[in-house]
């Protein structure tokens, strides 16, 4: 592969600092930038979660005992958790298969189908709510069909579901796609000449290689369904105890005048995220030093 | 399986792969098919139904146009800051070296885990009442909250990675040869980046704007935390859908709701497809 030589060729003369030309003007250039994202990110991104954080805990665990009991509450979070476990497992095994399939396969298409797992970065999540209550809502005609055989998508779980699966779909595709890119297929080319079969050689050969992409995926996209609340405010019906999900019942506790309470559900629901995108940075970075 | 398996046969277990392959490539089309296509055809069956007077109806509404503005406006401040600031900290986390670099890297990524839910009350607690920052602004009278600040405040955090996480690979991969060459040359600093690095990550920038521009153009749960949603004021587009869900009025909420997919969609095509234009120029 050519990108991979060049990396190779870069790599040496990026480690070693050398002095620039221009001498302490540059120095002083670089230090301003660092200064400007330092600062930025620092007011942009860390402040507003800290005050969050603040608030949830100042009190030590005052206001998140009060939130939890509130009706609704533990179930708010069960149901989110679970909902978003769902859709990690469903699109970790699925966004493999179409990262394989995109990856490996030449066939009429392709193009179109890669263009198309990317349609949930463009589609706005409260879009994707509203064409699920078009599509399998009960005024329409495919909800009416299903309402009659007992099954229910919008305002139940299933609906939940299905707008969190649609959200995150490209996150696993997207991360497994470049490490496969990078495999050599003449290995699997080896495993099959040897004798293996296709679902040996997929689960000898290329699923090794793979896993770290996959988990790092999955990770991610339990992160985002964890949080999601465009896509399914619509959906759900946010019915207490049954459909409400935890980013919404944060929204209720907001707009309640809770704010104790909604930054200490805020800050667990976050603690959850923040150790999952940790945990996936430091399996991308590990690939990448694999290198 | 275990004939197909048998060295002996090879043509069986070409034939084996053979029908994985169709069946993988049916799985695949299926799932995209059902969950992502679907859906879109079903909203946009549902608008053309409605009929031509539901259009006419909706776009001439005052609070519907107000809204598309408010949508439009906030998208473009959005843009301009996350992509200035965007390349900028791409270039310190690329090039420079210091500790808690990586830190800083996972901190780029935070707003990707953070639901924008929390991001809506994060505003909240900073600028409303009793709030760290409240007395600053409201005693020069500088309203943020239910405002237009507080609105752009909640999309930027929201859009910071895209331009970071785009911009950030390419200058990795680009290396400094090309910079360090034109320095040696003469260049400044500053020539050296209009001239050497902006044309090398323009299509990566691009890329990362047209993600953000569609992501704060549909940005709704921290919106509506701080916007107070007031009609015709501080109501966005999305927030427009989320009133018309309420109010019963479906076709035109289905109706605006499709027009901002359709955008996004165009967008990031039009986009997609300079950059394999580009690739192709390039002869890679």
């Amino acid at each position: 592969m050519s990108a991979g030589i060049q990396t190779e060729a870069i790599r040496p003369s990026q480690g070693v600092s050398r002095p620039t030309p221009t001498g302490s003007a540059a120095g002083l250039g670089r230090l301003g930038l660092r200064g400007i994202a330092l600062l930025y990110l620092g007011l942009m991104v860390l402040l507003p979660l800290t005050a969050v954080v603040v608030k949830g805990f100042g009190d030590g665990l005052a206001a998140l005992r009060s939130a939890l009991a509130a009706p609704g509450a533990v179930a708010a979070i069960r149901l989110t958790l679970l909902s978003s476990l769902g859709t990690a497992i469903i699109n970790g095994v699925l966004g493999t298969l179409l990262a394989y399939v995109l990856v490996r396969f030449r066939f009429p298409g392709r193009g179109l189908l890669s263009g198309i797992v990317d349609l949930p970065f463009a589609i706005p999540t409260l879009v994707t709510g509203v064409m699920l209550v078009a599509l399998y809502g009960p005024s329409s005609p495919v909800g009416r069909v299903l309402g009659r055989h007992g099954i229910h998508i919008v305002f139940a779980p299933l609906g939940i579901l299905l707008a969190l699966l649609f959200v995150t779909l490209p996150l696993v595709v997207r991360t497994v796609e470049p490490v496969l890119l990078e495999l050599d297929p003449a290995e699997e080319d080896a495993a099959r000449v040897l004798g293996a079969g296709a679902w040996t050689t997929f689960r000898r050969v290329v699923l090794p290689a793979i896993r770290p992409a996959i988990a790092a995926g999955a990770l991610l996209t339990f992160a985002r369904a964890l949080g999601e609340f465009g896509a399914v405010v619509i959906v759900s019906g946010n019915l207490t105890g049954q459909t409400l999900t935890a980013p919404v019942f944060i929204f209720q506790l907001t707009s309640q005048f809770r704010p104790e309470q909604a930054a200490a559900v805020a800050t667990l629901l976050f603690a959850i995220s923040f150790v999952l995108v940790l945990v996936t940075e430091r399996l991308v970075n590990r690939r990448e030093e694999a290198r | 399986m275990s004939q197909a398996d048998a060295p002996g046969t090879p043509r069986g277990a070409i034939e084996c792969v053979r029908w994985a392959r169709i069946a993988l490539l049916a799985v695949a089309f299926g799932y995209v098919g059902i969950l992502l296509i679907a859906p879109l055809a079903g909203i946009a069956w549902t608008v053309v139904k409605g009929g031509f007077h539901v259009a006419t109806e909706t776009f001439r509404a005052p609070d519907v146009r107000h809204a598309y503005l408010l949508t439009g406006v906030i998208t473009v401040l959005t843009v301009v800051v996350t992509g200035l600031l965007g390349v900028v900290v791409a270039m310190v986390l690329v090039r420079d070296r210091f500790v808690g670099r990586r830190i800083v890297s996972a901190v780029v990524d935070l707003p990707l885990a953070v639901s924008p839910v929390i991001v809506g009350l994060a505003a909240v607690l900073l600028f409303g009442r009793g709030g760290w920052f409240q007395a600053l602004f409201a005693t020069r009278g500088i309203q943020i909250l239910f405002a237009l600040p507080s609105m752009v405040l909640v999309t930027i955090f929201i859009c910071i990675p895209f331009v970071v996480r785009e911009v950030g690979p390419v200058l990795q991969e680009l290396g400094t040869e090309e910079e360090d060459a034109a320095r040696t040359l003469g260049a400044s600093p500053v020539q050296t980046f209009f001239r050497v690095t902006l044309p090398n990550i323009r299509w990566g920038l691009l890329y990362g704007v047209a993600l953000s521009a569609a992501r704060a153009m549909g940005e709704i749960g921290a919106v509506l935390i701080v916007s107070g949603a007031l009609q015709g004021k501080t109501e966005t587009a999305t927030l427009y859908i989320f009133r018309a869900l309420e109010e019963r009025q479906d076709a035109s909420a289905y109706l605006v709701a499709l027009t901002l997919a359709g955008t996004s969609i165009v967008l990031l095509a039009a986009i997609e497809l300079f950059k394999r234009r580009r690739i192709k120029e390039m002869g890679r």
